[in-house]
């Protein structure tokens, strides 16, 4: 029998690629390549290091890892590394790959690594100051630590130090202190190596270099917030962390960011009943040790003035919301939904799996309706096909580690640095190790695919399915079984694509993954809160499916196809539908804010579940105060479709979880939900077994093609970016000011047509409403302008009635006339 | 006494105007790279590897081996890089020469380049020396204009350009990766390794790199072979070389000469310790390299014989100092010089030498006791051999050896409780006959 060995199998390295060496005495082998410091810490024998990071290239700069190492000579005799005349020279293990017969002596058994180790931690101390009891970093610091284990107890140290003034903004966020500074290098190079982000380097020499940024242009990177956690001493701080709080008071426990779909690992601290920094945890299948600014800075949404405590109900006499008990809320919702007949429910990205999971069931179940929607976004009916025929359901699919052996990387809808920042880091890995390419669709080439060195098919929005069309022929790309295929959210809006995407998946064999923006939405989808789409991805439409679920349900499911977002919206508008059940949704968000508003205004009756006051508890006629992620346990659903656990954080809280709200709701309606609680909401949803009937079949919408811009005007090209306006990223104004100068991106040839210079303001006006924006230039069709969707105070749909592919003008605005003099 | 010189470098050194292309011409010049050109370039790495030349900028290394490393199956260009960065306290060797000749120079990098099979190389001068610059740049466009650079070189079909690239005046961009990354236009710090230059130095590409005495040797020996070079000198150092003498001594300058002569014959040649004194001690091969006293008089100056004595032949560069010489002075300064040179990569270099500095300058004012001594060489223990390049071994050769030899005269500062010496004694306008 002949076994071919898959390409995942063969991460085990064959016997012969292993490398046997003796680390103080034992015997171990492993991989060619391994360092010797990583070879020790597989027998654990820890050597002390600041520099050294697994996951940035080795640059032997400090100095603390040295070791002896005897080497074998021809004749088979070991030789001890020598240096100068007569002097063993001990080497530097962070730099030093194994070789066979190697024998390494570390401080533990070689006096002579001993007093190398502990000489240059004394030389590190010498210029560090003794500010440990008011420093961030103390009783957490590398340095503080291996002071301790490698070093000598008394300085002999009686001379002056080096000082700096101190601190100094590397960014908004981004605080130094130039005289903690070890010199390690490990922030400059993560700058360069992990994000691509330049702008901060070392600068100057001897004792006097320092990390220092350049003057004339910020260092302004979506992961800054990595070069806080990898500092191995209390150098670089965070503008929001600074002076708050003492490590060993702190309690920390894991999570999951819910920021995007990335399921970065997290560790959220908190103390006395509130979160007071996260962190990346280190997760090598997902996120490494990297998150996003953020998903490390954008906690204190949860805390702001407006969260919401107690439920409310719409008071009959004077129409304002008053106070109510969870059991008047019960009732009045149950009261109203039942009075209202025909109710909608629209769920928003911040749900978590089992939540989503209660909203599908609720909707069914409690309101006899399929018109739920989880897609608080612009989004089609041939989106819903797709997502039922390739994504809902499908467990596991692409992986992270699957981008880094994929020899190409096709991203359409797609700007990873902004729209999925943990994907971008693994993305640039992938492009940098030099076996992936990457190519994406997209109207211009942004910093971020230029960081991934990606080849641009250039599309105007509206435009992308030629494109997409051509990749299957494209003899440069050459897709195949080898490549991947990602696409984000953002797709759905040109009609055709995710046909021609289909197809193109088809063609090639290349593996597909559908990239969401927000943490709920894969979960969402899983668990059924889509028309068409029950939970564990079964089709409505299939009768088999329908009975499945009903089994599991103890009742039957509503056959009716259900509406999307849009279309649930304008029926309560209409009066179609009599109530709305509305969760995490920011009405901005939607294809058409003005519209929404007004239909949540006009609405029969509309239930609220919030965290915090919003343009809908403004008009609802109950609303239930509901949990952030930090006072309830859940899970998130990944874009590979990985379902990432978390815990309570704050145990004190009583905040409850929709779940519960939804039950009592339920109740109260006569139509329990089953379970109150997310433990048994996941159970329930986990007897879902894997759907293996028939799929939904693959969209086939044609092209529509574009129009092109009426005269004088451009068509718009928009997504997010990852530091913007939105409700969970309140409550940090560092992080806002770390965040891009919110950027209207023109052409060079429109930018000389406006007589505008790079950072000038110009106005974007539709026939709705007008925004005033900085301008860059960049590789744009002259026909196409780029702006955030929502930054810096402006919401392209709210303010101008604007998305992708709207026709935009664009005017200068004149400077402001210098300010004239009071005449004398 | 016999005349002991050998002069082939500084040969021409007198002739009129002797930085012309003419003049050179009219004393040979060229006419080894006619010779060169029409040899196989395998045959000229192993005429320089016969000859047993090794690279004159310090460290000794054979020359013809190290062009020997370069990979013939690399698909990259080959580069000729030269160090001309001579920044070392003491060590003046190669700008002279590149001032007094640099067609000497000029014509050896070409036929090094041709014998590498380079066609681009790069002549990196130290920074501060702008009329050394300008006349090596002169010297390359009389050059390019003679056919000598440029297009088909002598009609052979040989291409090479030669680029003379100013460095920033960093002593640390004279290691030689360090070099290559101010070259290429990063912060002269130094690379790890491997990979190593021959394999991806410049520009990732192989790359040689040579000091200047070593490339400008290579005509004389393509002119006058192996057998001639190997004629004077020792055994393992072969050929002549450029002794620098420097301070304390009655005519300063560069004598040519076979490597293993004694510093009391160059003593001889140059006129002895200035004005009568006595010497005290001195540098074999610039501040990096361990002190030596009056009892080293009569070591022979080759790699050997300087390592015998627990030294280093180094650059060769002389310094004199007499009795009149605080040696604890002496050493505060080279100090203060390499804390001020340090690039700040690696933590012994960047804080060992704050301390020292600050140590040495306490000792030098007396204050302080004899443990600090023992201190002074631990903490020179914990730099030695644990830096990331030998800048900082660089550093505490100078501690280390001075109290080696000279610990009553440290101990004497403590016990006086300030410097014994009339530091104006040691100055070179100090008046006849001035005494500590």
């Amino acid at each position: 029998m002949t076994v071919t060995p898959s390409k995942a199998g063969s991460n085990a390295p064959a016997p012969q690629d292993l490398v046997t060496l003796t680390i103080d005495g034992i015997e171990t082998s492993v991989p060619k390549g391994t360092l010797v410091i990583r070879a020790a810490e597989q027998i654990g024998v820890q050597i002390p290091r600041f520099c050294d990071h697994p996951l940035l290239a080795p640059v032997g700069a400090c100095r603390q890892c040295l070791v002896e190492v005897a080497m074998p000579g021809p004749d088979g005799e070991l030789r001890t590394m020598m240096g100068p005349p007569g002097r063993v020279k001990p080497q530097a293990s962070c730099t030093l790959p194994v070789a066979e017969g190697m024998q390494v002596k570390t401080q533990l058994t070689s006096p002579i690594a001993d007093k190398a180790q502990q000489g240059v931690m004394e030389q590190l101390l010498i210029n560090h100051p003794l500010d440990c009891p008011v420093c961030d970093k103390g009783g957490e610091c590398p340095l503080q630590n291996q002071a301790m284990t490698n070093g000598r107890g008394e300085s002999r140290f009686q001379e002056v130090k080096r000082t700096f003034p101190k601190p100094i903004n590397i960014s908004a966020q981004v605080l130094l202190d130039r005289e903690r500074c070890v010199l390690c290098a490990r922030c400059t190079r993560f700058s360069e190596q992990v994000a691509g982000d330049p702008f901060i380097a070392l600068v100057e020499r001897g004792a006097l270099q320092q990390v220092g940024i350049y003057e004339k242009e910020p260092y302004r990177s979506n992961f800054s917030g990595n070069v806080i956690q990898i500092c191995p001493v209390g150098a670089l701080t965070s503008a929001d962390y600074r002076f708050r709080a003492r490590p060993f008071d702190l309690v920390s426990t894991p999570s999951v960011a819910e920021h995007d779909s990335g399921g970065a690992a997290i560790r959220v601290d908190h103390r006395r009943g509130k979160v007071v920094r996260r962190l990346a945890w280190n997760d090598p299948e997902v996120n490494e040790e990297w998150i996003t600014d953020k998903d490390r800075f954008a906690f204190h949404y949860a805390n702001r003035p407006d969260r919401l405590t107690h439920p409310q109900v719409r008071d009959g006499e004077t129409g304002e919301l008053r106070p109510a008990s969870w059991p008047e809320a019960f009732a009045v919702a149950a009261r109203g939904l039942r009075a209202a007949g025909r109710v909608g429910v629209l769920t928003g990205g911040r749900l978590t799996r089992e939540d989503a999971y209660g909203y599908a069931k609720f909707a069914r179940v409690a309101l006899g309706t399929n018109d739920i929607d989880f897609r608080s976004r612009p989004a089609s009916a041939e989106e819903e096909q797709f997502l039922a025929s390739r994504v809902a359901g499908r467990g596991l699919g692409v992986t992270y580690t699957d981008l880094e052996r994929a020899n190409a990387v096709v991203l359409l809808g797609l700007e990873p640095e902004e729209e999925a920042g943990t994907l971008f880091l693994r993305l640039r890995k992938a492009y940098r190790a030099g076996g992936t390419r990457i190519f994406a669709v997209a109207p211009f080439t942004s910093n971020g695919l230029r960081k991934l060195g990606a080849t641009v098919v250039k599309a105007a929005p509206g435009e992308e399915v030629p494109a997409i069309e051509q990749l299957a022929h494209d003899g440069e790309l050459a897709l195949d079984g080898g490549g991947v295929i990602l696409v984000g959210e953002r797709l759905a809006t040109v009609p055709g694509a995710l046909s021609a995407v289909a197809v193109l998946a088809s063609q090639t064999g290349a593996r597909l993954a559908w990239v969401p923006r927000r943490a709920g939405d894969r979960g969402a989808l899983d668990a059924g809160c889509l028309g068409s789409v029950l939970p564990g991805g079964r089709p409505l439409a299939d009768a088999g499916a329908r009975v499945d679920v009903g089994a599991v349900w103890g009742s039957t499911v509503p056959t009716v196809p259900g509406r999307d977002t849009d279309g649930i919206l304008a029926a309560a508008a209409a009066g179609e539908l009599g109530g709305l059940v509305v969760a995490g949704v920011d009405l901005d968000d939607l294809a058409d804010p003005t519209a929404a508003r007004a239909a949540v205004a006009s609405a029969g009756f509309v239930v609220s579940l919030e965290l915090r006051a919003s343009a809908v508890t403004e008009h609802a006629d109950v609303v239930f105060p509901v949990a952030p992620v930090a006072e309830k346990p859940g899970s998130f659903v990944s874009w590979e479709g990985r379902v990432r656990p978390f815990e309570k954080v704050l145990e004190g809280s009583n905040a409850v979880p929709d779940v519960r709200v939804l039950a009592g709701i339920a109740d109260e309606l006569g139509t329990p939900l089953g379970f109150q609680t997310i433990e048994a909401a996941a159970a329930e949803l986990d007897e879902f077994a894997s759907w293996d009937g028939e799929r939904a079949a693959d969209p086939t919408v044609a092209a529509s093609p574009a129009a092109p811009a009426p005269a004088g005007s451009h068509r718009l090209a928009t997504w997010k970016t990852m530091i913007g306006d939105g409700p969970m990223q309140d409550g940090d104004p560092a992080y806002h000011a770390s965040g891009p100068t919110p950027t209207v991106l023109v052409s060079a040839a429109t930018l000389e047509s406006l007589g505008a210079a790079v950072g000038d303001q110009v106005e974007l006006s539709t026939d709705t409403g007008t925004a005033v924006l900085a301008v860059g230039v960049a590789d744009l069709a002259d026909d196409v302008v780029w702006a955030p969707t929502s930054s810096g105070g402006v919401n392209l749909g709210r303010d101008l009635g604007a998305g992708a592919g709207s026709a935009v003008r664009l005017s200068l605005v004149p400077a402001a006339a210098p300010a004239v003099q009071e005449a004398m | 006494m016999t005349n002991v010189l050998t002069p082939v470098l500084s040969d021409n050194w007198d002739a009129d105007r002797p930085w012309t292309r003419e003049s050179y011409e009219r004393s040979g010049g060229y006419q080894a790279l006619d010779t060169a050109l029409r040899m196989q370039p395998d045959e000229i790495v192993a005429l320089v590897k016969e000859s047993g030349l090794r690279g004159r900028g310090g460290a000794g290394f054979a020359t013809g081996m190290k062009w020997g490393f370069i990979p013939k199956d690399n698909p990259n260009p080959k580069y000729l890089v030269v160090n001309a960065d001579e920044s070392e306290p003491g060590t003046c060797k190669d700008i002279p020469l590149m001032m007094a000749s640099p067609h000497t120079l000029v014509e050896g990098v070409v036929i090094s380049s041709y014998a590498i099979g380079a066609h681009t190389a790069f002549i990196y001068v130290r920074g501060e020396v702008l009329h050394v610059i300008r006349r090596l740049r002169a010297a390359v466009q009389e050059a390019y204009a003679a056919g000598h650079l440029g297009k088909n070189i002598h009609g052979t079909g040989y291409d090479l350009d030669v680029i003379v690239h100013a460095g920033a005046g960093a002593y640390i961009c004279g290691e030689e990766t360090a070099l290559l990354d101010s070259l290429e236009g990063r912060r002269g710090q130094p690379r790890l390794r491997p990979p190593f230059p021959a394999v991806a130095g410049l520009y990732a590409s192989p790359t040689v790199i040579n000091n200047v005495e070593s490339i400008a040797t290579v005509p004389s020996i393509v002119r006058n072979g192996a057998e001639w070079f190997g004629s004077m000198g020792t055994e393992k150092s072969k050929g002549m070389t450029l002794y620098s003498l420097s301070g304390h001594v009655t005519r300063p300058g560069q004598y040519e000469a076979p490597l293993g002569i004694t510093l009391r014959e160059l003593l001889d040649l140059a006129g002895g310790v200035r004005n009568g004194h006595k010497l005290k001690f001195w540098t074999p091969g610039g501040s990096s390299t361990p002190l030596l006293t009056d009892e080293h008089l009569d070591v022979p100056l080759d790699y050997e014989g300087v390592g015998a004595a627990g030294s280093m032949l180094g650059t060769k560069a002389l310094q004199i100092f007499d009795e009149t010489t605080c040696v604890v002075r002496a050493v505060l300064r080279w100090t203060e010089f390499y804390k001020h040179e340090s690039c700040g990569k690696c933590t012994p270099c960047r804080e060992g030498t704050w301390w020292l500095v600050q140590v040495l300058a306490r000792l030098e004012k007396g204050q302080g006791s004899e443990e600090d001594l023992d201190q002074l060489l631990d903490q020179c223990d914990n730099i030695l051999g644990r830096s990331f390049c030998a800048l900082a071994d660089g550093a505490v050769s100078p501690i280390d050896s001075s109290l080696k030899f000279f610990r009553d005269e440290y101990v004497e500062h403590l016990r006086q409780g300030g410097c014994p010496f009339d530091p104006m004694a040691s100055t070179l306008f100090s008046p006849v006959g001035a005494t500590a």
